[in-house]
């Protein structure tokens, strides 16, 4: 008889939501769909017959082609819907976007969305399985697992490894995933920016705040180095990219520094002399192309595992209604 | 008006301008108080309601309602919002000129007066916008707006950020008898803050308005009152500092009146959580210390009326995303259960402080007729069952908003009868109503 | 596993199955006719040991290596929506060389209902395409929903539906055996 897995309930909406089994069971269910990966005909089918819509509001195209190689390669029909040219979703209210994909019955939807909330809002109103591909600055649960993943590929675990999250925590989504997912393991998490782009009172989730990205790099184990968005230096948060490269960015001068080796990764796409120096991306201790590949097999196994997930589920969220 | 002369009988007539918390009857004839004493001999043809049990205060009043009409009315209008008032137990709200167009002039002030008068329930008294169109620029004119019928003048939702045109207002509406009333909000401080900011908006990845916001533009008001003499309102106060920063204030006698909303006495950001856009409002639901500062400030009296920021949203408005939603909650059938379940029956606060913030105060506060039953005043009458229970149900409002917060909410007490001129607008529970 | 060893009954012991297990051997390089082609792939997890041990046996006999690999069939399996996922509990690991062209022969420890056997086709298929595929278990036993039979059987078992057969490995259960017993609701 075989051990049953932690169930994650109907959707993934964020990892604030997992227990640390649950976390654990993704992972290691992302192990085997590695290997698929490698295949020379990369495709099992085990999602054969389930139709998945990828619900993009907001542009995306790493995250969604990551998704779309994962559902193919369990065999899914996937419908790609985007804000731009789609008249199902233009102008639409959420709700009945909502009202939409459930008169299509469909079997799961990933989305992306501007607002945080976005993915629980629909999660509560239609009967499919959800998948949160980003909401606003709340989560980016996939990713937050892709970058556990690839830790724990590296160092051999999670639990009291030193992760230090860089850059613009305020507006990032991969940032509370990483929080979250990393602190139920029992990994010691840091964030390390400019005021400007911490949220206020962050220490109360439990993490250490550095204001200077020296200490930062002399206290972790890895640097997850978030992608610094353009509109931020003309909303004011920080004076310029420049003056962002010099004392923030993560450059081989100052890895070279603390004298120790350490695992970079970067959710991408990166902005090489930005957040990032091009030799630090491009060196050995960069892992950002294996996140990547790891991102497509985590996708992989949370579908699979919200597949075979809990009816029961989906059946409360049918009777809760969108009508 | 030719109404049938009416007596209570028999109840608790708690008046805190008359000093009065006694068992007495009440008589009322020509739509005015004519006695309070005991044994009083009901007139020929009077109609008699046995109030014993009950509780006879003056009608309550709301000195901050949106009634969304004109430009709203999906949401509600005059009459269904004077309507809600009216089974709250209120009998007199003040209007919010933040509808489309705004109530900058004194046409638009006789409308909101006239179409109060015309749905005949609460009493509506329109406030005039403090700037025209509410852009922030220049004073409206105020003299005429009073003349027409505002009671005060604001440019509530939106904060006035010009801090000479906040001066002048309070230097020019002093002619005109009429307090300065202000949403304090410092839009530079706030951004496009969805909630408080704090340890719930870090979790939830929403923007946060910080406290500061308010706190500066609360500091900023009192400074230029105390330099203007003018008597400014700080509407909603949610914050500790805030509270701390009113109370400093009128101990130096700064003219300064204030309100708590029950949402910022009864609810944290906690109540966010979920995303719910229910809790969604502005200034945002805070933490627990300001919860405890506002209701320290509600009980000695640092805020001294009673308001409820009632706002109404089309339910449509509401069921989107927490960012996408509109800020505000509905609160005029709420108000009077909520606060004699968590102040009155908890032993917080005394029923006769209650009337005070509730009535007289207000009354006071924006010099309208009402707030006690002296012989001679206008009849305006709310009789409470305090012993009622029942469950806060949203399908149930009169008003077009079902955006509460509390709903499903176990309460104990409300308006049973409530009389505008000595009519009854509103009765229930076997007493007659409109 | 809560069946009490009480109500279980050892039908075949260690030296039973040694015995079959090499006339198995045997079998498998009469019908695949050498080993030059010859590739084993175990089913996970059982079938995994049980390939072992016929691969020493035939490597022993030939003298010479003879290619294995491991194959886990939880992702073709046709029953996630009915019971939900499944622990993983292996990789599918192939020949360095693959299967292309060869006599893929694949061991398991209990002939069922086919539907196993339906998956680890199907899974080949995926990788490549054999020249001809060989199926191989330790105990064929009654109850087939598919019409599927194997090619080379050890012990062929008449049970009742409620029975269970449960081949033991000493590298997981720390014996070899075949054991009958009545499992109470758990049809696997």
């Amino acid at each position: 008889m075989t051990p049953t897995l932690s169930s994650l309930g109907k959707d993934l909406v964020g990892l604030e939501d997992l227990s640390a089994a649950q976390i654990r069971t993704i992972l290691d269910t992302a192990e085997p769909f590695k290997e698929i990966s490698e295949r020379r005909i990369k495709k099992v089918p085990v999602l054969r017959g389930k139709t998945i819509v990828n619900l993009f509001l907001e542009p995306s195209t790493r995250t969604r082609i990551s998704f779309e190689f994962a559902e193919k390669r369990l065999s899914a029909d996937t419908v790609n819907l985007t804000a731009e040219g789609s008249s199902v979703v233009k102008g639409e209210t959420l709700v009945d976007t909502a009202r939409n994909l459930e008169a299509m019955r469909i079997d799961m939807v990933v989305i992306r969305h501007g607002a945080s909330g976005a993915a629980r809002f629909l999660a509560d109103r239609i009967p499919s399985n959800v998948v949160n591909a980003g909401d606003g600055a709340h989560e980016h649960p996939t990713q937050g697992l892709l970058d556990i993943l690839t830790i724990r590929d590296h160092l051999g675990g999670v639990a009291g490894r030193r992760v230090c999250i860089v850059g613009d925590i305020l507006h990032s989504r991969v940032a509370r995933s990483n929080i979250f997912g990393l602190l139920k393991l029992g990994a010691e998490v840091a964030v390390c920016g400019p005021l400007t782009l911490l949220p206020l009172g962050i220490d109360a989730l439990g993490v250490r705040v550095f204001r200077r990205v020296e200490d930062a790099i002399e206290w972790a184990d890895v640097l997850n180095v978030l992608r610094l968005q353009l509109e931020r230096m003309t909303a004011g948060f920080v004076p310029s990219l420049r003056e962002y490269n010099r004392f923030y960015g993560i450059s081989s001068r100052r890895l070279a520094r603390a004298g120790k080796e350490l695992l970079i990764l970067h959710p991408g796409p990166m902005n090489r002399g930005v957040e990032i120096d091009s030799d630090v991306a491009d060196s050995p201790y960069s892992v950002i192309l294996g996140q990547v590949t790891n991102g497509v097999a985590v996708r992989m196994a949370v579908l699979y595992l919200l597949a075979g997930g809990a009816p029961e589920a989906a059946e409360a969220a049918k009777r809760r209604g969108v009508g | 008006m030719n109404t049938r002369p009416r007596l209570l009988r028999g109840g608790r007539i708690v008046d805190p301008a008359g000093g009065l918390d006694t068992v007495l009857d009440l008589l009322i004839a020509d739509g005015k108080v004519a006695a309070v004493g005991a044994g009083l001999e009901a007139p020929e043809a009077a109609e008699v309601t046995d109030c014993g049990g009950r509780v006879v205060v003056p009608g309550l009043i709301d000195l901050h309602v949106h009634l969304r009409e004109p430009g709203g009315e999906h949401k509600e209008t005059i009459a269904t919002g004077a309507r809600a008032a009216a089974a709250g137990g209120y009998t007199s709200v003040c209007a919010m000129p933040n509808t489309d167009p705004v109530i900058d002039s004194p046409a638009m002030v006789g409308f909101v007066a006239a179409a109060g008068r015309a749905a005949g329930l609460a009493r509506v008294y329109p406030v005039g916008a403090l700037s025209v169109g509410q852009e922030g620029e220049r004073l409206t004119e105020i003299g005429e707006l009073v003349g027409a019928g505002a009671v005060a003048v604001t440019d509530d939702g939106h904060p006035v950020m010009d801090s000479g045109l906040m001066r002048m207002a309070l230097e020019y509406a002093q002619a005109f008898g009429v307090p300065v009333a202000d949403h304090a909000e410092d839009l530079g401080l706030s951004r496009r803050g969805a909630m408080n900011e704090g340890l719930v908006s870090a979790r939830l990845g929403l923007s946060g308005k910080p406290n500061a916001a308010e706190d500066v533009h609360i500091a900023r008001d009192l400074l230029v009152a105390e330099l203007t003499g003018g008597h400014i309102h700080l509407q909603h106060v949610s914050t500790r500092q805030g509270v701390e920063l009113i109370r400093q204030a009128k101990a130096r006698g700064v003219r300064v009146t204030a309100e708590a909303t029950p949402h910022h006495l009864l609810l944290t950001d906690d109540a966010v959580d979920g995303y719910r856009t229910e809790a969604k409002m502005n200034p945002p639901l805070r933490t627990e210390p300001d919860r405890r500062a506002v209701e320290a400030g509600f009980l000695d009296g640092t805020l001294d009326t009673l308001a409820t920021d009632h706002a109404p949203h089309h339910y449509d408005e509401k069921e989107q995303a927490f960012d996408d939603a509109p800020f505000g909650v509905v609160g005029l059938e709420t108000a009077l259960g909520l606060m004699l379940t968590h102040f009155v029956a908890s032993g917080k606060m005394t029923m006769v402080t209650l009337v005070e913030r509730m009535s007289t105060q207000p009354a006071r506060a924006f010099g309208l007729p009402g707030g006690t039953l002296r012989e001679g005043a206008a009849a305006d009458v709310t009789v409470i069952d305090p012993s009622v229970r029942w469950r806060v149900d949203a399908s149930e409002f009169h008003s077009r908003g079902l955006n509460t917060p509390f709903g499903g909410m176990r309460l104990t007490g409300r308006a049973e009868l409530t009389l505008v001129d000595g009519k009854a607008v509103h009765g229930r529970g076997g007493q007659e109503g409109a | 596993m809560p069946t009490p060893d009480s109500m279980s009954v050892t039908l075949l012991d260690e030296n039973d199955v040694e015995r079959i297990v090499e006339r198995m051997a045997k079998e498998i390089v009469e019908r695949a006719g050498g080993v030059e082609s010859l590739v084993l792939l175990g089913i996970h997890r059982r079938g995994v040991e049980i390939s072992a041990r016929i691969r020493t046996l035939i490597e022993r006999e030939a003298g010479r290596d003879v290619a294995a690999g491991a194959i886990d069939i939880t992702f073709y399996r046709d029953d996630l929506a009915r019971i939900g996922p499944r622990p993983v509990v292996g990789e599918s690991e192939l020949p360095m060389d693959g299967i292309d062209d060869r006599t893929v022969v694949i061991v398991d420890d209990v002939f069922f209902t086919g539907r196993t056997a339906r998956a680890a086709i199907n899974e080949l298929m995926d990788w490549g395409r054999p020249a001809r595929i060989l199926f191989c278990v330790l105990v064929d036993r009654d109850g087939r929903e598919l019409p599927i039979r194997p090619d080379v059987v050890g012990r062929r078992l008449s049970v009742l539906p409620s029975q269970k057969v449960d081949v033991r490995v000493p590298e997981i259960d720390g014996q070899l055996a075949v054991c009958v017993s009545h499992a109470a609701g758990s049809a696997s």
